[in-house]
């Protein structure tokens, strides 16, 4: 084809040579993006410019309160520190002071302070499993099997008991971790719980149709918060006497009901989305509905909802910051708790700005991994 | 038909209707397994009622709701409707009821407008406006809702006192006794004018109805606007005109350590309104977005082809188009919203949860309490998908 255009081009005939022009200045480059982007029209400059001045106050005060004016340590006279600094630059400065003083409360809670490498390692545990979990290419059966081994060697790391380790009874356990074990413990428990739900809803059987569609329902119908409150008060009465279960497993209990649910909805989505046909191929080879569903359906389903399921994850994990209200050590109750003592009463803001940046880098790890995830699994649908 | 007859596919005996008492029998297995689950589930039920009856019975605690008529003896500090300790457990449940719903319907008005500004932000052609949005929602929809309550609230708890309080116009101050701002000495005559405004909102949505049906009829637009402003503003006017215009200022002003007089918006209930209404902004702005970007662009174009305003082309083309993508999820954020007000008790504000929490707290009935929490949100979310429902459906595309 090259040759025909050029054979069809006017021989000998060379075009009068121009100097290369640059374009307009404001038509390529920063100067233009910045007309084009910022100061558009006259309103879009007038939007500009106040925001710009807000942001740039803004930002002057949060530099100053935060790093000029903050207080990073006090001193402390017999086991009692002394914040009458922090307390004279309150509203003027941060008093970082009161997270470098319980920083280990925080992450750790009321463990054994001694003993703290074992939580530590169990956060390094559960951080690396959540970052194989996320590589695409161990995503296969043996990755069950690691999730197994990693909880079991955490539980033997919390509780201790054995290989010299001193027993920790659950009451003890706190900070990050408590967060770290009822979202990951939650999710592994959840998740196969909800496939089976979803699975029912579908169901033809009427019976099972119906006993998965009201506990979706009644699940999602009401607060976590009642949810957790029936296992802190209510969930003891329903035991046989003298058996009793502790707090911590109830609201663990609690929190997988209550995911299932959710979880079961964004799985039903997958089995909905999948094409008929799917189901009817399935069929005509004569798989029995196990062969079915597990060969045919759900790999398929669930790689479609992935995307929503890492969203519905980041929701878990927020919402396990609830169980707070009926007392138990997570990452949140443990900053609310670091502030009660006297000398630290007043410094919440602190606190509570760097628990949350412990649940946003969570968070936020999260939801750029699903996007980028949901990118590229829709990667064959855009070309 | 004597070639139909002849057809060998006709001639196979068609499959047998029984039941057979085999394995093989898909309808059998499905009977089998349901009678089997359903009996788990029942028995395991039934093991946790009769541990509980006895449970009960041992620990000699009262069953029923005759708790509700008795005295409560709990203080509560913001009520609508009135309401002292004195009066019965069931009233202060109420007053929880109300007080959630204070919270509901504020939060979602506010949100939905917050929220929708924050979507069409980040549409915004103006890079700065857009990535400040974008930020907003990507920060705040990674953040623990409590949390960013107890920090709203630690906020409001550490303003200035009532002597110090920040004071940015006459009447309106910020304290750490929360914020005060004037408002009117409340008369009947504000009551029925009240009442008179939702009578022109009936009025108005009548007056659009024929309206439309007349235009359908001859296809002349009319306006309906001037009529709609003689009902939702002329005629609460006039009512209270009539009613002889009492117009009292309750300014609030410093006494002593406190404020006297104006509205008050208690710390608590501020901070919750802050954190629901911020968070769930950050949601529907996504919505809002993604519903609007669900439009294709050659509706505009066709209805810029067309020779439409821009106002018009907005309200007539793209918005209803937009709302169908929107009204689902929206729907599920407004019952999010609410579910999530019950996180008021931890901060102190007295809503369903927080009243229920204390009276199961005092009578021992933890039964009884978290039925009373959790009937009263299955009813608010009931009602909230069933109206959305019909809204969903009446925005529905109408297909052929």
């Amino acid at each position: 084809m090259a040759d025909i255009t050029a054979e069809a081009a006017p021989r000998g005939h060379q075009p009068a040579t121009a100097a290369p022009r640059r374009p307009p200045v404001l038509a390529v480059g920063p100067l233009a993006w910045v007309r084009a982007n910022l100061f558009s029209s006259w309103l879009s400059t007038a939007v500009t410019l106040a925001l710009g001045y807000l942001l740039v106050r803004w930002a002057v005060g949060f530099v100053d309160w935060a790093f000029v004016n903050a207080i990073w340590s006090v001193p402390s006279v017999n086991g009692t520190a002394q914040t009458q600094a922090c307390r004279a630059l309150q509203g003027s400065g941060a008093c970082w002071a009161v997270v470098t003083e319980k920083h280990r409360f925080i992450l750790f809670g009321t463990y054994p302070y001694e003993q703290h490498w074992r939580p530590a390692i169990c956060i390094v545990l559960f951080i690396g499993l959540y970052i194989v979990s996320a590589m695409r290419r161990f995503w296969r059966k043996e990755l069950a099997l690691v999730w197994l081994g990693t909880l079991a060697v955490i539980g033997v790391l919390m509780w201790g008991g054995i290989l010299g380790m001193p027993y920790v009874p659950q009451e003890r356990w706190g900070g990050l971790v408590i967060t770290l074990i009822l979202s990951t413990f939650g999710i592994a428990f959840a998740f196969p719980l909800s496939i089976l739900v979803a699975l029912g809803r579908r169901s033809r059987m009427p019976a099972i149709k119906m006993l998965c569609v009201l506990y979706v329902e009644l699940i999602r119908g009401v607060p976590l918060i009642s949810l957790l409150f029936m296992a802190s008060v209510m969930f003891p009465l329903f035991l046989p006497e003298g058996m009793n279960i502790d707090k911590l497993l109830r609201a663990q209990i609690a929190i997988i009901l209550f995911a299932a649910a959710y979880l079961a909805e964004v799985v039903r989505g997958g089995l909905q989305a999948l094409p008929k046909g799917q189901y009817e191929a399935a069929d005509a080879l004569g798989l029995s509905y196990w062969q079915k569903t597990g060969f045919i359906i759900l790999p398929q389903a669930l790689r479609l909802v992935i995307p929503p399921l890492v969203n519905t994850f980041i929701g878990f994990f927020k919402d396990t910051s609830l169980v707070l209200i009926i007392g138990i050590f997570d990452l949140l109750t443990a900053g609310k708790t670091a502030i009660v003592e006297p000398a630290w009463q007043g410094f919440g803001i602190e606190v509570y700005v760097t628990a949350g940046l412990i649940y946003f880098i969570f968070c936020f790890a999260m939801s750029r991994y699903s996007q980028n995830l949901e990118a590229e699994l829709n990667r064959h649908r855009v070309r | 038909m004597s070639d139909t007859a002849a057809d060998p596919r006709l001639l196979r005996a068609p499959p047998k209707k029984g039941l057979r008492l085999s394995w093989a029998d898909e309808r059998l297995r499905a009977i089998v397994w349901q009678v089997l689950v359903l009996g788990v589930v029942v028995s395991i039920i039934s093991w946790l009622v009769s541990n509980t009856s006895h449970n009960l019975e041992v620990r000699r605690i009262a069953t029923g709701f005759g708790y509700l008529s008795r005295e409560a003896g709990l203080p509560i500090a913001e009520s609508v409707i009135s309401y002292s300790p004195t009066d019965t457990y069931a009233r202060a449940l109420i007053v929880g009821v109300l007080n959630t719903l204070k919270i509901a319907i504020v939060g979602i008005i506010l949100a939905t407008f917050l929220g929708t500004l924050v979507g069409i932000a980040r549409l915004s052609k103006n890079w700065l406006l857009s990535r400040i949005a974008a930020t907003y929602v990507e920060v705040v929809r990674d953040l623990p809702l409590l949390l960013q309550l107890l920090f709203w609230y630690a906020i409001l708890q550490g303003l200035p006192g009532p002597r110090q309080a920040m004071h940015p116009m006459e009447g309106v101050f910020l304290s750490n006794r929360g914020l005060k701002l004037p408002w009117i000495q409340w008369q009947d005559a504000h009551s029925f004018a009240l009442l008179g405004f939702v009578a022109g909102l009936v009025l108005t949505v009548l007056h659009a109805r024929s309206a439309r049906a007349k235009q359908m009829a001859d296809g002349k637009p009319r306006k309906v606007w001037p009529a709609a402003l003689g009902y939702l503003i002329g005629l609460p006017v006039a009512i209270w005109a009539l009613l002889g215009a009492p117009w009292q200022g309750d300014i609030p002003a410093l006494r002593g350590f406190n404020f006297q007089g104006g509205l008050t918006i208690t710390p608590e209930y501020f901070a919750l309104l802050l954190g629901l209404v911020m968070y769930t902004a950050a949601f529907i702005g996504e919505i809002v977005r993604s519903g609007i970007l669900a439009v294709a662009k050659g509706q505009w174009e066709a209805a810029e082809a067309l020779g439409l305003p821009r106002g018009l082309i907005m309200r007539k083309i793209v918005l209803p188009q937009a709302l169908r993508v929107i009204i689902p999820p929206m729907t599920s954020q407004y019952l999010n919203l609410t579910k999530n007000s019950s996180l008021a008790v931890a901060i102190g504000y007295q809503d369903i949860v927080s009243i229920s929490n204390t009276t199961l707290n005092q009578t021992g009935q933890a039964i009884e309490g978290i039925a009373v929490i959790m009937a009263v949100y299955l009813t608010f979310s009931l009602s909230i998908s069933l109206f959305m429902n019909w809204y969903n459906a009446r925005i529905a595309l109408v297909e052929r």
